[in-house]
Parts: structure tokens; C-alpha cells; sequence
């Protein structure tokens, strides 16, 4: 570990990749997620990388594509309509088995949406963020020292099950400046996988990178071996952090900044001598549904506190098998509800019952 | 010691990001827990800009200040939009040069400095934000007045260096004024 | 006994899918004959694209990627930036290089990237069965333009070569045909000198062969190589657009 920092989320980010070993960022401008970009302007030609301005968010990830086919770290950063562009990507790079990181710091949808925070991504990353039968690794930092210790845990994890992997921040997560310690810098890449396109050497029979597969029974194939990695990383692989839980009767679920917000209002609800905890996931795909199940049978009930429409309601609700109510404190738009407002929902679940 | 939660608002343009992140500097210096978290959009210059300033001594909760105990502002808009946000009891510091009116809330304290036009007559007609910051710090002790310096030293890129002489004689006025 | 004719060693033994009379069996023949002259068979990385040529991973020996429909030129940018020392190449269709992939196709010229393009214009997409394509030309008749390419609602072909010599990054700009044996010759040399400025670092290299598609054309072989000269090469003519060695 290094010494103790002021970064922002965003700096955070780009530093921690450098870090990890990656050398290769390819982005487009969009708001609220530029200081990745411009920290990686700055520092790559320094250090032999490369920064490159894409055209498009869609030429950003297919270059990502390109340094993942020869085995080598490279990520791309945007934020929410441009992570929609980048979906097509996502896709090849997951049916190519490719590992790459995308970084999605998020804002209001759908369309243009507005530029202030928003986790409304959430069904956009956990459920596949494109087309075909697939995941994401998907990681949902709540700090700054998470926006770089999961950078380089998405790297890792991203190259042991080679699968792209999506750090889902939102736009408070990325302005932010909070003290941070980042992680050594990563040993030297080793040499190139032996499924990577790097040249045969006329050593060995041609490496293909692809997608494609016009044999249905081949296809069905590939993608079942895929969902048996899949599901080592779903045993192996789920991240969360508990909060006051040992005699939580009501279990808040909050990621990100309303993760946040949410340690205020539990203080405030304890104070008053409710017993309210939190389990916070720091992976979202895989989702700890274990931990959820086992408080199931200890709280009486569930409140999801996020900024959409309530979509990790549905992942709570499966995880604990419906089991106990889940309720819904959130704010879209851009909007972010106070402590106040998550409290007076701990409340009334509070005296609600199970 | 206590716990600062702060809301530093105004106009873009009149440095209150950099006064945030002088405090924030000076807490990370001091080893506390803390969070900086500005207002971010199209208004770089010019349109209303403000930064949430959290010091603390236990792990900082949400970032956004709701309540602030410490609100500095250097635009009028600023005070109409954050005075009855401030908890019962806060300080409000306020560059009486721009604002014209007084607050009204009886139940907090206000520190009335003329920020900008102090910062005028030393030749630094910029530092006002630094003037206020040091009313701040004097007033209430949030940070040492030692990591001040330090936090400088941070905070001013090394090509601009010949800057901190000139923001630690702000800083040292607005200490003077509310002592 | 002494060989006289062989296949190149940078093609596989796959038997490639093209219809009878296509010309991508011949441009493949090139560009794989120009690496083994070469000698860069073992750090040669292709990019196929979506279209016909969607499979010719399975026909070059060297390391291939299949990339996004139009995207090579940006994963071929991705790959060289990585891999500056291999030799990269694309090869894209018409469909592919020049209307969903146009944008990549400026760009990567623009920004001069030391790649390789190898560009099968036959004014058609092939694989999904004979639609109108950027380069099609007036008052051709496709299954989605079937009373003519009207260039009052379907507009005008894109010329590739011109519109790339507009930009100053590109080292080299050939238009090329393989429709007889001194035309084939030809190509052969401007698919060779686009390898070659690769490897001295001159940057962006495209060929642009003009090509035909009998099937979609609803010709036999022999009437579509005709077509070249008499509809194609009006539209396209052949030459030398930029060549920053000549220069």
C-alpha cells in the first residue's frame, strides 16, 4: 500500500488501472466521467501506454476489443448513454471470451437523461449488457478506496473467468474526493495467454478470436461451457460488506452512494432504538444472494434503497426467495434522497412489521 | 473535536472549490475522516457552483451535506438557497462586499466579512474566497492553523508556487478580521 | 520435378465457402502470397469482418479476430497499438467498410494508423443476399432497389479512395481490379506495397479492389468480369490516389 492520497473517484480509477498493469485506454467525452479520460491523457504516453480518443464510444470498445485479443489489460470508461453504445462491444468481447474492463460512472436515463448521478444502469450491467446469453462481472464501489481497489479486482477477477467486467459507479462516486491508499503497482504482465492473437511465431496452428459459430450445436455448446464459468464465479465470487446486522431486524440493501446515504440514516434509526442493518453488495453480477437468504430468516423485511425505479428489487426478491416484504426508498432523475428520507422509510417498515 | 459538515457556495469562477479542497487537504494532513464533493454540470464559469466539505472523526456516511454547520457564501443567491438549511446554532460567513442583505434566521451565527473588497485593497482581487477560508478556520478551529500551510503547499500546482505567499496573507486577513 | 505453382503457405487447407466465380478467392490468393514473400507469416494478425468475408479466419494461417460489423479498422487499431511490432490487416467489404463501418474507415485513416486495409468493393452485400450497398452504382438493380438505385431517394455510390485522399494521414490509396491476368498482376504489387509501408512505418495503407459478385449480380462468372470493365471501372477507375513513397 502507498501512502494515504486526496483523489477523486475518477482519478482514483484511472491510477488504479495504471496500477494494475493496464496500458491501454481508448475513450470518448461524456459527462460525469471525463477526469478518467483526461488523467489517462496525461500519464499514459509517459509510461509507454497508450490514450487514445476513439471516435465513437463504439470504435472506444471495439479497440478494447482489439488489446484484449492479444491477452493484454485495456479498458474504456464513459457513463450511461454511451455505455449504450458500447453494448454491441460488450457483447463480442463476452461471446469472444475476451476479459476487458468497462467503466460506467452513471447518470439519469433513459435517452439523454441528465448528467447527475443515477444507478438506473443496474438492469443494463447485471442482465448482459447486450445481445445474447451472457454476464458481466459487475463491481459497485461506495468510495473513493473502492473506485481503485475494484479496479483492480475487476481486472483480476475479469482475466480469471475471461469475461469483460463493468465497474458500475454513478456520477457522486466519480466527482468525489475522499482520502485513498492505492494498491502496489501489479507485477509485469507475464507472457501472452496461449488463446491470445498475437502472431503464430510459425510456431502453432492460427489463434481465432471470434464470436461466431454457425453450427447450432457448437454454439449451444460454447455457451453452456460459458454459464459453467458463470457459475464458479457466482459460488466464488459474490462481494458484499454487513452493516450493523447482528440483530438487524429490518436489512437495508443499498449499493454506491445511496449505500451511503443509508449508513446515516441506520445511525440516526439506531439512535432511536430501531434495529435496522444493511448488507451492501459490492458485486452486483455475481449478486450475494447467500448472505441475503441466510438474513432472510432474521429480519422482517427488506428496504432497497437506490437511484431507479427499484430494480435490485427483483434481485433481492429472488435471492431471499420471497420470503419477507421488500420495500423501495429511491430517487431517480438525478435526485438522491437524504438520510431524512431513508429513515422515515426504515420507520415505517419499522412499524409495518414483517 | 467536532464534527464539520460545510456547504461553500457561490459563483463559478470565485474559487470555492479550491477553498474546499485546501480543508479537505488539511484534513486528510491531519489523519481525519473526509469527504469533498463539488456541484458538476455546464455552469464551469460564471453559473452557481458549490462544494460539500464533510471533517470528521468517524467514517463519513453520505457525502452530500443537507445540514451544514458551516456555510460560507459569496453570492446572494447561495444565501437564500442554503440559510435555512443550516442546523440551529451553525455559523454562516458571509462576503458582505456582494450580499448586501442580512440573514435572518436569529437562531444561527453570522459573520459578516467584506471579502472581496479586503482582497481588493491587498492586490489580490481573487483570494477573497482564501479571506473567508480564514475567517473560517480562525473562527472555528476545523482544522489547525498550521496544516493550513501544508494543505497549501498541496494544493497550489508547483508551476503556480509563487501563488502561496500571496493566499497565506488571505488567509492570515480573514484570521485578523474575526479575531 | 520442381513446383511450379503451390498454394501460399498463409492459407489454410480450408475449402473456402465463395460462390463459384467470386473474386475473394483470388484477393485472398494475394494477400496471403504477399506474406509469405514477405516473411511475416508468423507476426501477421487479420481482422475479418461481417460480410462474405465474415469466415476468412478459417482460410488465413496467421492469427485471425473476427470483429463487429464495420469495427476492423478500430480493432485493428486496438491490436497495432498493443502490438506495434505485428503486422495488422483488415479486409472488409463494401457494406462493411464503407456505410456501417465508415466512420472507423475515416478515422483510422485520419489518424494514419500503420495498418493494413484490404477493401472488396463489388457494389453489393453479398451475404445477405444482394442488397443495395454504398457503392452500388446508378440505376443498379438490387433486392432493395429493385426499379434501379435512384439517386434521388437512394443517392449517389461513395468513392473510397477519392474520399480518403482528401485526408492528409494515409500513405497510400490504390484502386485496383482482378478481372484479368494483368489486372491481378497489379493488384498484386499495390496489396504487397500496402504490406510493405507497414512494416517501414508509413501508416495507413488501403487497397480497394473492385470485385464482382456473380451470384448477386445474376451473371455467370465470365459476364460479371466484363461488367467490371464496362459499368464498374467508369465508376471506380483504377489508379493510384495517394502514395506518400512517390511523393
Amino acid at each position: 500500500m502507498q501512502e494515504k492520497v486526496l483523489m477523486k473517484g475518477n482519478e482514483a480509477i484511472a491510477e488504479a488501472a495504471i496500477l494494475a498493469g493496464c496500458r491501454h485506454y481508448f475513450g470518448y467525452p461524456i459527462t460525469p466521467q471525463t477526469e478518467v479520460a483526461a488523467y489517462m491523457a496525461k500519464k499514459m504516453p509517459k509510461i509507454g501506454g497508450t490514450f487514445l480518443q476513439a471516435e465513437s464510444e463504439i470504435a472506444a470498445i471495439n479497440m478494447v476489443y482489439g488489446v484484449a485479443s492479444t491477452g493484454k489489460l485495456s479498458m474504456t470508461s464513459s457513463s450511461s448513454p454511451g455505455i449504450s453504445l458500447k453494448c454491441e462491444g460488450i457483447s463480442y468481447l463476452a461471446g469472444a471470451d475476451l476479459p476487458a474492463l468497462i467503466v460506467n460512472v452513471q447518470r439519469g436515463g433513459p435517452g439523454l437523461g441528465g448528467i447527475q448521478p443515477s444507478q438506473s444502469d443496474y438492469f443494463l450491467a447485471t442482465r448482459g449488457p447486450g445481445h445474447g446469453d451472457f454476464h458481466v462481472l459487475v463491481l459497485a464501489p461506495a468510495s473513493v478506496q473502492e473506485m481503485a481497489d475494484l479496479t483492480g479486482l475487476a481486472f483480476k477477477l475479469a482475466r480469471k473467468y475471461r469475461m469483460p467486467a463493468m465497474l458500475l459507479a454513478d456520477g457522486t462516486m466519480g466527482q468525489m474526493m475522499e482520502p485513498v491508499c492505492l494498491p502496489d503497482p501489479a507485477e509485469a504482465e507475464e507472457k501472452a495467454p496461449d488463446w491470445a492473437a498475437v502472431g503464430t511465431g510459425c510456431a502453432r496452428v492460427h489463434n481465432i478470436i471470434n464470436s461466431l459459430e454457425l453450427s447450432p450445436a457448437v454454439l449451444e455448446q460454447k455457451n453452456i461451457e460459458r454459464y459453467e464459468r458463470y457459475a464458479i464465479a457466482e459460488k466464488e465470487e459474490p462481494r458484499w460488506e454487513e452493516f450493523m446486522m447482528e440483530d438487524a431486524e429490518i436489512c437495508v440493501v443499498s449499493y454506491g452512494i445511496t449505500a451511503r446515504v443509508s449508513r446515516n440514516a441506520i445511525v440516526e434509526a439506531r439512535k432511536k432504538g430501531i434495529k435496522v442493518g444493511m448488507i451492501r453488495p459490492i458485486t452486483l453480477w455475481p449478486f450475494p444472494k447467500a448472505p441475503l437468504l441466510k438474513a432472510a430468516d432474521q429480519v422482517k423485511s427488506f428496504l432497497c434503497v437506490e437511484l431507479n425505479m427499484g430494480q435490485m428489487t427483483e434481485d433481492v426478491e429472488l435471492a431471499i426467495r420471497c420470503k419477507k416484504p421488500v420495500g423501495l426508498c429511491s430517487r431517480v432523475g438525478g435526485m438522491i434522497p437524504t438520510p431524512a428520507e431513508v429513515l422515515a422509510k426504515i420507520e415505517k417498515a419499522n412499524e409495518e412489521g414483517g | 473535536m467536532a464534527n464539520y459538515e460545510m456547504i461553500i457556495a457561490g459563483f463559478g469562477g470565485q474559487g470555492l472549490l479550491f477553498s474546499g479542497k485546501v480543508l479537505a487537504y488539511a484534513g486528510l494532513l491531519e489523519n481525519r475522516e473526509l469527504s469533498w464533493l463539488p456541484s458538476y454540470g455546464p455552469e464551469m464559469r460564471g453559473g452557481t457552483a458549490n462544494c460539500n466539505v464533510i471533517l470528521s472523526d468517524t467514517p463519513v456516511g453520505s457525502p452530500i451535506v443537507q445540514q451544514p454547520n458551516v456555510l460560507m457564501v459569496m453570492n446572494t443567491p447561495s444565501l437564500d438557497k442554503y440559510e435555512n438549511d443550516v442546523v440551529p446554532g451553525g455559523k454562516i460567513f458571509i462576503d458582505s462586499s456582494l450580499i448586501s442583505r442580512k440573514v435572518v434566521r436569529e437562531d444561527v451565527e453570522a459573520y459578516y466579512i467584506p471579502a472581496t473588497k479586503m482582497a481588493q485593497d491587498m492586490g489580490v482581487p481573487t483570494l477573497a474566497n482564501m479571506i473567508l477560508l480564514g475567517a473560517i478556520i480562525a473562527n472555528t478551529g476545523c482544522v489547525q492553523p498550521d496544516t493550513i500551510a501544508a494543505a497549501l503547499h498541496k494544493v497550489i500546482p508547483a508551476r503556480k508556487a509563487d501563488l502561496f505567499d500571496v493566499n497565506m496573507q488571505a488567509i492570515e486577513a480573514g484570521k485578523a478580521f474575526v479575531s | 520435378m520442381t513446383t511450379v505453382f503451390d498454394k501460399p503457405k498463409s492459407l489454410t487447407d480450408a475449402v473456402f465457402h465463395y460462390c463459384p466465380g467470386c473474386t475473394h478467392g483470388i484477393v485472398h490468393r494475394l494477400v496471403a502470397e504477399t506474406i509469405d514473400e514477405l516473411g511475416i507469416e508468423g507476426k501477421t494478425i487479420g481482422i475479418a469482418p461481417v460480410g462474405c468475408s465474415v469466415l476468412a479466419y478459417n482460410y488465413f494461417a496467421c492469427d485471425m479476430i473476427e470483429a463487429s460489423h464495420g469495427r476492423a479498422p478500430a480493432v485493428a487499431t486496438g491490436v497495432k497499438r498493443a502490438m506495434p511490432d505485428n503486422i495488422v490487416f483488415t479486409y472488409q467489404g463494401d457494406g462493411d467498410l464503407a456505410s456501417i463501418g465508415l466512420c472507423e474507415t475515416v478515422s483510422t485513416a485520419a489518424r494514419g494508423e500503420n495498418v493494413t486495409v484490404i477493401f472488396i468493393n463489388n457494389a453489393i452485400y453479398g451475404m445477405t443476399g444482394g442488397q443495395m450497398a454504398p457503392t452500388s452504382l446508378l440505376g443498379q438493380v438490387t433486392q432493395t432497389s429493385p426499379y434501379g438505385r435512384d439517386p434521388k431517394t437512394q443517392g449517389y455510390p461513395i468513392k473510397i479512395c477519392e474520399l480518403l485522399a482528401t485526408l492528409d494521414a494515409p500513405a497510400y490509396l490504390a484502386r485496383v481490379t482482378v478481372n484479368n491476368v494483368k489486372n491481378v498482376r497489379n493488384a498484386k504489387k499495390a496489396i504487397k506495397k500496402a504490406f510493405q509501408n507497414q512494416i517501414e512505418g508509413k501508416g495507413f495503407s488501403l487497397v480497394e479492389v473492385v470485385s464482382s459478385c456473380p451470384t448477386n449480380w445474376g451473371m455467370t462468372p465470365q459476364k460479371a468480369l466484363e461488367w467490371i470493365d464496362e459499368k464498374m471501372l467508369p465508376q471506380y477507375p483504377l489508379g493510384v490516389y495517394r502514395d506518400k513513397g512517390e511523393e
